[in-house]
């Protein structure tokens, strides 16, 4: 238990009086990959929120690293959903990328050797060097994704928080992304919690999935969480669970596991 | 017609534009990168009305200036935290503001004239005196922006991970709102309310077509506010056609230069 890098213990939040999980109890312990899903609404967003130390619990006990969450913990890299930036935009991918390691300190920063070194090492792991100059705005989103992987990488954290990181990105990208994040974390022993609505891309990596369906929560082995059984009985309604040609679909929840053409339609992109 | 740069007034105006154009251009790339061109506005007419109403009331109106955009900046940054609500607070209030300012003006009469220069600038009038305020006001609105400079670019540019990374975005919201609320008050003696686009977006607008690198688009953003402003006061000089016709014109003028070649030098 003392190796546990994330710590639920009946952990609950409500807002005005709506119960978005409850009891939640999750030990995560170092190193681990763990995928969360669950319909939208059910909290995913606002689990990784209170261990930011932006939204206190409203009960049971949260601890980060052994200590309840704290704002801007220098030990956890965040990486948001991808979002366009306007192409208008003055800022480089190694502007971005800096603001993750200095953004967050008062003043101006004078020419930091020692910074602009370590986000010239991110870029390179990340293989965005050729394209780090460039106006942010012009990108593709899976090249402006994977400087937000950078931008997190940055500050060395220990504990990596990605939130629907996938979101809008086209297979070959999402592929390239889940693997850049996967092997940080195996290389660096950091923990991974990933907040995605479609398990397939992260079937290979996760080592445990969380589930959040509203009253009830449950987390497992992706053999173990992702059959109709697990499922049917956190949902409280029959729910089928289909493989194929190694990917999984859900039919009868809405919830991941799409065909991912479907799963963009669906989501008007 | 050379014998006018002889003129203190002259040397005031230049002295005094040169300073306001400085602030505008190390503020304007914050206003156009959270897209808050229509809070500029807003401020600087509820500015509009600070002043009429410190003049009724007896008071300099560059109190009632710095006074009403200063209530303003708060009212806007508390009403509307959220992006969406905030051009509706702005609204309301810069309402508001004119609609009091109207008011004033009817009731004091001979608060025509000032009125006008508010509206319109009237950098060639400023005194010494009006130099040092200006010099006093720029100080604090660039020691405020180099002190949260990191911080609120990480909030406008990024919000969602600035706030991941501990950064007070609200805060900073607030804070930028108030520094606006000083650069507005200083940008009006030059181009007035009406025009006070033209100095505190224009220049910054035009940088961000030159460069993506974030410090020289400050740097170019300085250049073009005190190119035209500079420009703009020795065209009404040698013309007496009004500096804030020159500013805005010239301000358009390169603009459009930089839409039009901006993107074959930007890299």
């Amino acid at each position: 238990m003392t190796d546990s890098v994330v710590q639920l213990e009946r952990a609950s939040l409500r807002f005005s009086g709506r119960s978005i999980w409850s009891d939640l109890s999750v030990s995560v312990p170092r190193g681990e990959f763990l995928v969360v899903i669950g319909p939208n609404g059910t909290g995913k967003t606002s689990l990784l929120r209170v261990l930011l130390g932006l939204q206190p619990p409203t009960g049971g006990s949260v601890l980060v690293h052994g200590h309840a969450p704290r704002r801007g913990d220098p030990a956890i890299g965040y990486v948001p959903q991808q979002r366009a930036f306007d192409p208008e935009l003055p800022l480089r991918g190694r502007d971005l990328v800096l603001m993750g390691l200095d953004g967050h300190r008062w003043g101006i920063s004078l020419n930091d050797r020692a910074n602009r070194v370590r986000v010239d090492r991110i870029l390179a792991l990340v293989g965005a060097q050729s394209y780090a100059d460039t106006p942010i705005g012009w990108l593709s989103g899976g090249e402006q994704q994977r400087l937000r992987i950078a931008q997190a990488l940055v500050g060395d954290p220990s504990l990596l928080l990605c939130d629907e990181p996938l979101l809008s990105l086209d297979l070959h990208s999402q592929q390239v992304i889940v693997q850049l994040i996967a092997r940080w974390g195996r290389e660096h022993g950091a923990t991974v919690i990933f907040v995605t609505h479609d398990v397939n891309p992260v079937m290979s990596v996760a080592d445990r999935i969380l589930l959040l369906a509203g009253a009830r929560w449950g987390i497992g082995t992706v053999d173990r969480m992702m059959t109709s059984a697990a499922l049917s009985r956190l949902y409280g309604t029959p729910v089928d669970v289909v493989q194929h040609a190694g990917r999984i679909a859900v039919l009868g929840a809405d919830l991941g596991g799409h065909d991912p053409v479907a799963a963009r339609t669906e989501d008007g992109r | 017609m050379t014998s006018l740069w002889g003129y203190a007034f002259v040397h005031q105006a230049l002295l005094a534009g040169t300073i306001t154009a400085v602030v505008a251009g190390v503020v304007g790339p914050f206003i156009t990168a959270r897209n808050m061109g229509f809070a500029v506005h807003g401020l600087a007419e509820v500015g509009f009305t600070g002043a009429a109403g410190a003049v009724l009331f007896g008071f300099a109106p560059e109190i009632g200036l710095v006074g009403a955009c200063f209530l303003a900046a708060l009212a806007i940054g508390l009403l509307g935290v959220r992006l969406r609500e905030r051009d509706i607070a702005i609204g309301t209030v810069l309402a508001f503001g004119m609609g009091l300012g109207v008011l004033f003006l009817v009731l004091y009469t001979r608060y025509a004239t000032e009125a006008f220069s508010i509206l319109f600038g009237a950098i060639l009038a400023v005194s010494a005196e009006d130099v040092v305020w200006s010099a006093a006001v720029g100080a604090v609105v660039l020691a405020a922006l180099v002190a949260v400079y990191r911080p609120l670019r990480f909030a406008s540019v990024d919000p969602d991970v600035a706030e991941a990374r501990g950064v007070p975005v609200r805060l900073l919201s607030v804070v930028f709102l108030l520094i606006l609320a000083l650069a507005v008050a200083e940008a009006v003696q030059v181009v007035g309310v009406l025009l006070i686009l033209t100095l505190l977006i224009t220049p910054a607008g035009t940088a961000r077509r030159l460069t993506a690198h974030p410090g020289r688009v400050v740097a170019y953003s300085i250049l073009i506010a005190v190119g035209v402003t500079v420009g703009g006061i020795v065209g009404a000089v040698y013309t007496s056609w009004p500096v804030s016709f020159f500013v805005a014109s010239l301000s358009l003028i390169a603009y459009l230069l930089g839409r039009t070649f901006g993107a074959r030098v930007r890299t």
